[in-house]
């Protein structure tokens, strides 16, 4: 049976690994390498991995900084921040991530998506989508680094970034994100259910049971996490071990 | 020390499959260099992508013969992950009708769409050997390796098949034919057993 997967987050932004709350404060939580070396050594199931001021500063991926990462990762790597085309795409994938992720460029340039799902297959192609509830109900998906509105619906976009060819969704709620008060079941629901790809549950992670909850009531295929294991001595084998406990596979 | 050379084909994830050969006591050269190929001990095709473009950079290189002498005639050890697994096939039907190399008897389909099954195949699964091969000696089976792909291998000649993952009703995830090893799964990836099966084949 296919795992449920637990990926720690690692945000990075001017070189220095920070944890965000908010979106909007930042704080330093040690260097990049060490968080690797450490998750590495714990042999984690997989590592997220976001240049978050990328899009903002109107750079290009660090190529340079992923590829140090990544020759001490021998783990599942996914990367992101100020993916804008095909190329980025491929030169994320040569210097050792798995599998990219855009976020602002998928909704300002879509066709993004098709044409890096044609040229490397749908499987590295994750469409990050940073979502805010709208007063009235339902979500809506936000740009650069959850600062822009787009007025796009969020179940609406999932949909659509599925038949583009996106092969997974990392979505993350931005008013839970750094709060560590559980993910919005209703958000990882409503994408889980109206798409057939996989959806990673990100933003809100503060206690194992709220994992148990984003798989089982939100039918995440995967949790993101950061604060939980930046901040608290809870780990991500702990987690696993209480989600075995609910009767969730994972892979111990 | 053995030189392994990593066929670099402008498609994929080389660094990560040199690191871990490293890592794995071997000597990597990344290269898409017809006399380096000749020169090396053994080769690794990796790959990330669609077949499509896979085959056709490929050739674009001019690296199918160079690989046909070495691996069909000369018989050097071989191993193909994932993507480079796939191309080992007859015929590919990604995107469109793709000629593959060929050297192992089958063809490379779709997952089937099974109701609450979710395509891509994404994560760690059980890897269940069905048929010996030096390439997973040492290593459990039904333990946990990564995959991330869309597209299976499908044998024509189910002597080929070496292990099977139970997802979507089930697939070949690793195939030895003679030197020739390819899993679907990523040993590059999968830590302590993936590091066995790279030292496996360095072995081989």
């Amino acid at each position: 049976m296919l795992k449920t997967r637990i990926m720690p987050t690692l945000l990075f932004k001017d070189l220095g690994l920070v944890k965000g709350i908010g979106f909007d404060s930042w704080r330093r939580v040690g260097s990049v390498m060490q968080a690797v070396k450490v998750y590495n050594l714990r042999e984690v199931d997989e590592l997220v991995f976001v240049d978050i001021s990328a899009t903002r500063d109107g750079r290009t991926p660090d190529l340079e900084t992923v590829d140090t990462i990544a020759d001490e990762c021998f783990m599942p790597l996914t990367v992101g921040g100020g993916v804008r085309t095909i190329e980025d795409f491929r030169n994320l994938l040569r210097v050792g991530a798995d599998k990219v992720a855009v976020n602002t460029a998928a909704v300002l340039n879509p066709s993004l998506i098709a044409e890096a799902a044609r040229t490397f297959g749908e499987q590295c192609v994750v469409v990050s989508i940073d979502a805010r509830r709208r007063p009235g109900g339902g979500h809506e998906v936000f740009t650069h680094a959850g600062t822009q509105p787009t007025g796009l619906d969020v179940v609406d976009f999932a949909r659509e970034v599925e038949r583009r060819g996106a092969g997974e969704i990392l979505l993350t709620s931005i008013e839970r994100d750094g709060t560590m008060s559980g993910y919005d079941l209703e958000l990882v629901s409503s994408v889980s259910a109206a798409v057939g790809i996989g959806v990673i549950a990100s933003g809100g992670a503060g206690r194992y049971h709220h994992m148990a909850e984003a798989i089982l009531r939100g039918r995440a295929s995967a949790v993101a996490a950061a604060a939980i294991f930046h901040y608290t001595e809870q780990t991500p084998l702990e987690a696993k071990r209480h989600l075995k406990e609910r009767g969730i596979p994972v892979r111990l | 020390m053995r030189t392994v050379a990593i066929v670099n084909y402008g498609m994929s994830n080389v660094d990560s499959v040199a690191r871990a050969v490293e890592e794995c006591g071997g000597h990597p050269v990344v290269t898409s260099a017809a006399a380096e190929l000749e020169r090396a001990a053994a080769i690794i095709l990796p790959g990330v992508g669609a077949y499509p473009d896979a085959m056709r950079n490929l050739r674009a290189r001019g690296l199918e013969d160079v690989l046909r002498e070495q691996v069909v005639e000369r018989r050097i050890p071989f191993l193909g992950i994932c993507l480079g697994m796939q191309m080992l096939a007859t015929v590919g039907w990604e995107v469109e009708e793709t000629r593959g190399l060929g050297w192992v008897p089958g063809e490379v389909r779709r997952l089937p769409a099974v109701p609450g099954v979710r395509i891509p195949h994404i994560g760690w699964n059980e890897v269940e050997i069905t048929r010996e091969t030096p390439l997973l000696t040492g290593i459990e089976s039904g333990v946990d390796f990564y995959f991330v792909h869309s597209y299976h291998f499908v044998c024509h000649d189910s002597t080929h098949e070496v292990a099977r993952t139970p997802y979507c009703g089930g697939f070949t995830s690793a195939i030895t034919k003679e030197n020739i090893f390819g899993t679907q799964f990523h040993p590059e990836k999968s830590q302590k057993r993936g590091f066995q099966l790279l030292r496996n084949f360095l072995a081989a």
